[in-house]
């Protein structure tokens, strides 16, 4: 079992209802758990999948089990569905050090929807995020995954992405494992092009 | 939800807490398991649900968590295993079968699983249902993971048996999500055959001797749970401050201490079993340690227990200093975290906290102004949304100041803008028709407002039939809405009465709303709330008729049920041409007042825009646009 880089290893996996962020949290954790870390995957869903924000907090570590809520401002990185959502948690887990990995795609409020809040600017996003993080990748995971067909696979293509950089103990092979644990064969090939979209991103970044 | 009869035994696999109850539960040898369903512990019962057939358990999802449990306990009675599982709220709907059921006592072991909800994050409240386990002097396990959750249902079902009355397992919404790594044990191999010895009486007089026996269970509980071993301590000998906690706060505790850098000066005694309180292992750890804080989720249940127990003993445990609810140490409201717990130990120690570089957070706090706030609304297409866009017109024509008075289920977001504000008020399952029964009464005392009751179709069942009973038989003036969108859409599309199939995928008995109505008597129309003019129409005249219950049956299946389904029948669009936008006089029907996900405001022309991905193509927002600009295609003819 190879050594924690950062123990507790702790990723905030966020986005909007609907986005599949529970799923790929899910994913991550049973690839950590295979691999034999002791991992926590605390989800908070209820009314949430009416629109609301929807946060997972995936924990690792090689000691001691975790709770399933991280501590405030300590996140590891930040993967998110939506970049406002990327926003919206560094006000709870952000701190100097921490990677930030965000869709690019915005997915408005219902009050900017209605003309009564304004959506900021990608660019001006994107500049906050940079301002907040030790390093922003600012992808195009719902593109990405529309070019596969499906805008739902955004979340695999940020797995792919994550596992492109130096942060977890495993690769894009365990997670694909995981994956083909939850997944028919039938749907597999779709996603391993999703991983490795994710991971060509990464690595374009 | 999964099938977790197949796990392999030995073969640690990640698991959520709720699916690890269930995995207890059958590894306890569970013969039925019932419940209603209620976010955070829907899960429990769907696990159950799905396992059910390869396990050869009977499952059923019951009309209300009072008759979920007294099902099962006929499964005790009949000398066999039974699990009723519920949210925080639930008890108090089964609280008087509860507080019966403790003096007559129980048989095969039987296990009530509340799962509780602090900060409320899928419930109307927080409340904090360990306060049965004191009312009705039961005993209280309290796991904190998944692992937890199995081992320790499997211990109450144990317990239940060997004091024979019903156990009680708390879990958190928290601790109901996580998932986490448990290892299953074996399933047992073969159950007793059910047979209730008619001999075997349970009931509750001579009500004074029966409450001792009561009491000497729960004692005896004390014992069992001593030796069991659920409770332990974790630090130095003598430490500087003790830590009492339960549930997540154990795990919380344990991570605070290090994160302030304490971690050999503060012990933690973990408490898996709640009450009864186990006084002689309290004693050994308050005599060994001056400071003590407590941490649990929501009341302050242990802390005002501990200090019962200290104050019988003050004179041989000298001065303590006790840090918790009272202290501000320990939040009345809301969630504990890890932060907050190492805030208080911080504090306590004197030991300097902060979560990150001030000018970092000082940052982050301003960027947080550019973060719209992301509200909850009905899903696009859903019917709820073309029903109280209905109810505010109607009411705005009607004039006279109608009430709506709400229920529990998504049509709850009646009170939110996505429901245009327009329910009055909400509290519990079925108090809505029971408030509109009591203001249809009040027009003997000049209330002249009319009144509309909103019931869900499986809240219809769980709790308002005693209330449409009551306001038919004492003539109440009111019309009932039911929207009836075929679905328990909330908590998971659980089947429910009126659906007619059953947890176990099985053909039941459909139940219908409007024979109900028929046998009380009621006038009842049925009507597709997709359709706002006949909608409205209806309603419009309902209200004016007055002097009695009226039901109106608002039919449409849930928006995501129809998705699945084969979806919805238009395409939609915008004519820019048409649209006139901020100049229309239609004061931004669409956008602005409609407000349904799929129709946009687009600040850059000023009009509307449809988003064709959100957009599931139900045709309602054709209908409310005055210029005529929003169009409903039939999807085939486009295709």
């Amino acid at each position: 079992m190879k050594a924690l880089k950062y123990d507790p290893l702790d990723i905030v996996v966020t986005g909007v209802g609907g986005q599949g962020n529970v799923l790929a949290s899910q994913v991550l954790g049973l690839a950590l758990l295979t691999a034999g870390y002791e991992v926590t995957v605390g989800e908070t869903y209820g009314l949430s999948q009416r629109g609301g924000s929807v946060t997972s907090q995936v924990r690792v570590s090689s000691g001691p089990v975790l709770g399933p809520m991280m501590p405030d401002h300590r996140a590891t990185a930040i993967v998110s569905l939506e970049p406002l959502e990327a926003l919206r948690l560094l006000g709870v887990y952000g701190h100097p050090g921490v990677v930030v990995l965000t869709n690019d795609r915005p997915l408005r409020p219902l009050g900017v929807l209605a003309g009564e809040q304004l959506y900021p600017e990608p660019a001006e996003l994107r500049a906050t995020l940079e301002s907040l993080c030790a390093k922003l990748y600012w992808l195009p995971a719902t593109a990405a995954a529309l070019e596969l067909g499906n805008h739902i696979l955004a979340n695999v293509v940020l797995l792919g992405a994550l596992c492109g950089l130096d942060l977890l103990p495993i690769g894009a092979a365990e997670v694909e494992a995981a994956l083909g644990d939850m997944f028919p064969e039938s749907k597999m090939a779709l996603n391993r092009e999703a991983l490795a979209k994710g991971l060509a991103l990464v690595r374009a970044a | 939800m999964a099938d977790v009869s197949k796990l392999a035994p030995g073969q640690k696999v990640l698991m959520q807490g709720n699916e690890a109850i269930a995995r207890g539960a059958l590894e306890a040898g569970v013969s039925l398991a019932a419940a209603y369903p209620g976010n955070p512990s829907s899960e429990i019962l769907q696990t159950l649900a799905d396992s059910a057939r390869s396990a050869g358990i009977y499952v059923e999802w019951s009309t209300n968590e009072k008759v979920a449990l007294e099902s099962a306990a006929a499964a005790s009675y009949a000398g066999l295993r039974g699990m009723a599982s519920m949210k925080q709220n639930g008890v108090n709907v089964a609280q008087d079968f509860i507080c019966n059921l403790t003096i007559s006592g129980t048989k095969g072991g039987l296990v009530l699983v509340t799962c509780d909800d602090p900060s409320g994050v899928s419930s109307t409240n927080e409340q904090d249902a360990r306060f049965i386990a004191r009312v009705a002097c039961l005993p209280l396990l309290e796991p904190a993971t998944p692992a937890e959750c199995l081992k320790l249902t499997k211990l109450a079902f144990e317990l239940s048996e060997q004091i024979g009355n019903l156990v009680v397992l708390r879990g958190l919404a928290r601790l109901s999500h996580t998932r986490a790594g448990v290892t299953p044990g074996p399933l047992p191999e073969a159950k007793p055959r059910p047979h209730w010895d008619p001999n075997e009486r349970w009931f509750t007089i001579p009500v004074v001797p029966r409450h001792q026996v009561m009491l000497d269970k729960l004692a005896q509980a004390g014992e069992l749970i001593a030796a069991a071993g659920v409770n332990y301590y974790d630090g130095p000998v003598r430490p500087e401050l003790l830590v009492i906690a339960s549930g997540s706060s154990r795990l919380y505790a344990d991570e605070a201490r290090r994160l302030v850098g304490a971690g050999g000066r503060v012990g933690i005694l973990h408490m898996g079993a709640t009450w009864p309180l186990d006084q002689e292992l309290i004693l050994e750890h308050l005599a060994r340690a001056d400071k003590i804080l407590f941490a649990e989720e929501v009341d302050p249940h242990i802390e005002s227990g501990v200090k019962s127990i200290y104050a019988q003993h003050v004179r041989e445990l000298g001065l303590k200093d006790f840090y918790g609810q009272e202290t501000g140490h320990k939040p009345p409201i809301g969630e504990l975290s890890p932060s907050r717990v190492a805030a208080a130990m911080a504090d306590i120690l004197g030991l300097p906290w902060q979560e990150t570089d001030p000018a970092y957070l000082a940052k982050a706090k301003a960027a947080q102004a550019l973060v719209a706030p992301r509200q909850v609304g009905f899903c696009p297409g859903c019917p709820h949304r073309a029903s109280y866009w209905s109810m505010k017109q109607v009411l705005s024509a009607d004039g006279r100041e109608g009430i709506v008075s709400g229920d529990i289920g998504c049509y709850t977001m009646g009170v939110l803008p996505t429901g245009y504000e327009r329910v009055n008020a909400v509290h519990c399952m079925g108090s809505g028709p029971g408030i509109a029964s009591g203001l249809g009464k009040l027009r003997s005392q000049g209330f002249e407002q009319p009144v509309i009751s909103v019931v869900g179709d499986s809240t219809f069942f769980h709790a308002a039939l005693p209330a449409l009973v009551n306001a038919r038989w004492n003539n109440s003036d009111y019309v009932l809405v039911v929207l009836d969108n075929s679905a328990t859409a909330m908590t998971g599309f659980q089947p429910h009465p009126g659906t007619g199939s059953t947890a176990m995928g099985q053909a039941g008995t459909a139940v219908d709303v409007e024979q109900i109505c028929a046998g009380l008597g009621l006038p009842y129309t049925v009507l597709d709330p997709y359709d706002l003019e006949a909608t409205q129409e209806a309603l419009y005249d309902a209200l004016q008729i007055g002097g009695g219950l009226r039901v109106l049956i608002f039919r449409r299946t849930c928006a995501l049920v129809q998705n699945k389904r084969g979806g919805h029948p238009w395409r939609m669009s915008v004519d820019p041409q048409l649209c006139r936008g901020e100049d229309c006089g239609c004061d931004r029907f669409c956008t602005r007042v409609f407000r349904c996900p799929g129709l946009v405001f687009d600040q850059a022309t000023g009009k509307t825009v449809l988003d064709e991905v959100v957009c599931v193509g139900c045709g309602v927002c054709a209908q409310i646009c005055p210029a005529g600009a929003i169009k409903a295609r039939p999807k085939e003819a486009t295709a």
